[in-house]
């Protein structure tokens, strides 16, 4: 008995050992590491800047606020003070996120969305694939599938709408001038840093009016949630001392508002019939033919038709349709011809002796199914940085809408590109070309990583000077990736860059001549 | 009676069996037997497992994938039991591990996998009735021998997190027969990626991933004698956490990985107490969630050397 307490008391110091030596858990969301805003200026000339759709505040209205002392004003007021006298974890949380800032926020917000529904369809039992539809978004497969191109459009459109609300906005902050809450009531407390920014309407509200009313469009099965959010933001607005109801309501409105400008411009920017007819696709395949190449297959089983045939066709934001053929590189080589035979081997060749540095950089920059896309990745990477320079919301705004409108032109140039050659994939032109991540479900020439990179470095390197190589560097890598993942041949990457690099020098000049300035 | 009961317990456990096949992650239990290698005696041996399914459940909705086609796993392996004492042995297994897609065009794998090791102590044993009961703790560990990919799934060969387990197992033998149960509860370190960021149910931004520990049960009876060793194994393990694959999705190493399998091994002995030993046998994954309805044969060779003081006499 003596031994068998012996043994019982080693097992307990084992399992003690066992659960001393068990590995600490510690994931760090980067961005919840982010600090509260503190704007290094309030970019007060804000309402001059040069706005993208809403080129006149006036049409808009905007009622002036209560007066300071009315009775409605004293409600709101205390309205603050009540949620103040007794903050519970959960609000303090609330504060920390969303101080953060509303641009940042909802971006990362529509990143989520977008790596939530950029999952192909599932096959029907006969083999072939139902398409998403806009006016049944519920049914399966829910609305939308947000592939690359969705999801640059879907940025662009998000950004584009924050901008020019805030524009907006400031023209109204300027007009009415009413100074925040804790101005005018010292008992109120200010849990986020203070701004001289005019309070009315809330810019934060304006970023979440005109979020959430193009967010509606883009993802309506998300309506709920994206409002949730929206609550939880104003909620942050009054919990932080911030704004009172009334700068908020306004805000919200005046947001969705400029936001109905955008709502109209994508119900007819043509992305809606982008997935194409049965027609249109065999016509791709003569097209490729009468040039005497091999047209493109579906590599996936059953065969899935090609993604947004002609997203081409959209309506850029930066320059008209006509330049989007003009932009449109000359063609790839012909199959069979040497210097196809050439590119192919070379492919090969790397699908046959992955490295591991070769797959650790495929899958950095895989952004394939499930996730937030090239462009988001993009988002992503701005967002690190630009959190480092105290942007005011609307240069955050202005600098996310440069960056995202050259990710849609580029995109809307790159499908142009790809279904105007329709092209083979290398592991079509030779089984043998295994991949190191998932293959596109799309033509070759040119790589969509390529021009979504090449346009990003271009945009962020204007904005972001004294980065030097840095994003140009990180568009190297993403380009390079493609080629040794073995799912594109090197013109198609090489090719890409350079459109992507024009079409970034688009959203540059805009920048450029926008009268927002450098703003360092 | 007493003392060829003993005689049986004291013979090497080293098998392949109870081969948990996640379809997803070789998960080689050599730790799962109440079978003790006598002191200062050495098994060394190699095994080879074959692995392979076609159907998977993504979440709880079972499919195909015809861009996955069949997924394969091909096991080498190379294992080690060493009495330290009478009741305490030391195992240890390297697996080599190559995966291959029939359809679709992702590319194989293949690589080192994780180095395992254990303590199989024998707490407690006595007569009861007229068979004996045993009590075992195994305390486990593993860790990845290589810097595999573990974000490609399903043709990653493993999933990079370094492992720590503790099992408890009871045992009792009557005659030639023996039942036999164990628990077992896994913690799991985090992994690191290659991404600095990936979807759950929510964007995350980090390269770590969050592993959720696991636990495994099992039930395992048969025929036990100094030269033949026959039984039936049902085990079943379950991820505490993690999240289902979204419809149509790719798997993700910290999906809730669940299964139930049944099986069964042979063992014969061509020595009574050293010499040469055989082994085979298979299992079948009945049920899962988030991995594959994986079907796989196994089959080893193994070599016991005695250097107990004997041979110094």
């Amino acid at each position: 008995m003596k031994k068998f307490t012996f043994n019982i008391t080693l097992l307990f110091a084992l399992t003690a050992t066992f659960f001393l030596a068990s590995c600490k858990k510690d994931i760090v969301d980067t961005t919840t590491t982010y600090p509260a805003l503190t704007p290094s200026s309030e970019d007060m000339n804000a309402d001059t800047w040069k706005p993208i759709l809403a080129s006149n505040p006036s049409a808009f209205t905007v009622a002036a606020p209560d007066a300071i002392g009315s009775s409605a004003y004293t409600a709101d007021i205390n309205e603050i003070k009540s949620l103040q006298s007794n903050l519970t974890s959960d609000q303090k949380a609330i504060i920390a996120y969303w101080s953060a800032g509303a641009v940042l926020r909802w971006n990362e917000i529509l990143r989520d969305l977008v790596a939530k529904h950029n999952l192909p369809p599932y096959q029907d039992p006969d083999g072939t694939y139902p398409f998403p539809s806009s006016t049944n978004p519920f049914a399966y497969p829910q609305f939308p599938f947000s592939n690359p191109p969705y999801a640059a459009r879907a940025y662009a459109y998000v950004s584009a709408a924050q901008y020019d609300a805030l524009v907006t906005a400031y023209h109204f902050k300027k007009l009415y001038n009413r100074a925040a809450p804790y101005t005018h009531d010292a008992s109120i407390q200010t849990l986020i840093p203070k701004s001289g920014l005019p309070s009315y309407p809330s810019e934060d509200a304006v970023v979440a009016g005109a979020s959430v009313e193009m967010m509606k469009l883009l993802f309506p099965t998300e309506v709920d949630y994206i409002q949730q959010k929206a609550d939880e933001e104003m909620l942050y607005r009054k919990l932080a001392g911030a704004n009172v109801q009334g700068e908020l309501t306004a805000g919200q409105a005046l947001g969705a508002k400029v936001a109905d400008l955008f709502v109209a411009r994508a119900k007819t920017d043509r992305a809606g019939k982008a997935i194409g007819s049965a027609s249109e696709w065999q016509g791709l395949q003569n097209n490729a033919t009468s040039r005497g190449d091999q047209y493109w297959i579906s590599l996936e089983t059953p065969a899935r038709p090609p993604m947004l045939p002609l997203f081409g066709k959209v309506l850029p934001f930066l320059f008209d349709t006509l330049t989007v053929v003009q932009l449109r590189p000359g063609p790839p080589n012909l199959a069979g011809t040497a210097a196809f035979k050439a590119e192919e081997a070379e492919v090969l060749s790397f699908s046959q002796h992955p490295s591991a540095e070769n797959q650790a950089l495929v899958d950095f920059w895989a952004d394939g199914a499930g996730t937030y896309t090239p462009a988001g990745h993009w988002n992503a990477i701005a967002e690190a940085d630009f959190v480092q320079e105290h942007y005011s919301e609307v240069r955050w705004a202005r600098n996310y809408a440069l960056l995202n409108m050259a990710e849609m032109d580029v995109a809307i140039c790159c499908w142009d590109t790809k279904y105007h050659y329709f092209n083979q994939r290398p592991t079509q032109a030779n089984p043998l070309i295994k991949t190191l991540t998932g293959i596109p479900n799309f033509p070759s020439y040119t790589s969509g990583h390529s021009n979504f990179s090449g346009a990003a470095a271009a945009v962020l390197t204007y904005l972001l000077p004294d980065r030097g190589s840095k994003f140009t560097d990180l568009a190297q890598q993403a380009s390079l990736s493609r080629l040794v993942g073995a799912i594109h041949y090197r013109s198609d990457i090489e090719v890409g860059m350079q459109t992507g690099a024009k079409v970034g020098q688009y959203a540059v000049a805009r920048g450029m001549s926008d009268g927002a300035g450098p703003g360092k | 009676m007493m003392k060829s009961l003993h005689a049986n317990l004291l013979r090497f456990g080293v098998f392949a069996g109870c081969f948990a096949m996640s379809s997803l992650k070789v998960n080689a239990q050599t730790d799962a037997d109440a079978l003790m290698i006598p002191k200062n005696m050495f098994c060394a041996g190699v095994t080879y497992d074959h692995n392979s399914w076609t159907n998977y459940w993504e979440g709880t909705f079972k499919r195909n994938n015809l861009n996955i086609g069949t997924l394969t796993t091909n096991s080498y392996m190379a294992m080690g039991n060493y009495g330290i004492t009478n009741k305490l042995d030391f195992l240890f297994t390297v697996p080599y591990v190559t995966t291959n897609a029939s359809a679709g065009t992702l590319a194989g794998q293949s690589g080192f996998q994780d180095l395992s090791v254990s303590l199989k102590w024998l707490a407690f044993q006595t007569q009861i009735g007229s068979g004996i009961f045993t009590a075992h703790a195994i305390l486990s560990g593993s860790i990845p021998l290589s810097n595999y990919d573990p974000e490609i799934l399903p043709v990653s060969i493993g999933l990079q997190s370094r492992t720590v387990s503790l099992r408890g197992l009871l045992n009792y033998q009557t005659g030639r027969f023996f039942i036999a149960g164990a628990a077992q509860y896994m913690e799991r370190s985090d992994i690191t990626i290659n991404q600095n960021a990936y979807f759950t149910t929510q964007e995350i931004y980090s390269n770590g991933v969050f592993m959720p520990n696991m636990n495994n049960f099992l039930v395992s009876a048969g025929y036990r004698s100094l030269k033949l060793n026959v039984e039936a194994v049902v085990q079943q393990s379950t991820t505490l956490g993690g999240f289902d694959i979204t419809k149509n999705n790719m798997p993700f190493p910290s999906n809730t990985m669940n299964w139930t399998s049944a099986g069964g091994l042979i063992k014969y002995s061509f020595g009574t107490v050293s010499g040469l030993e055989l082994t085979a046998g298979g299992n079948y994954v009945l049920k899962g969630r988030n991995v594959g309805q994986s079907t796989d044969f196994f089959g080893g060779v193994l070599y016991v050397f005695d250097f107990s003081n004997k041979n110094y006499k």
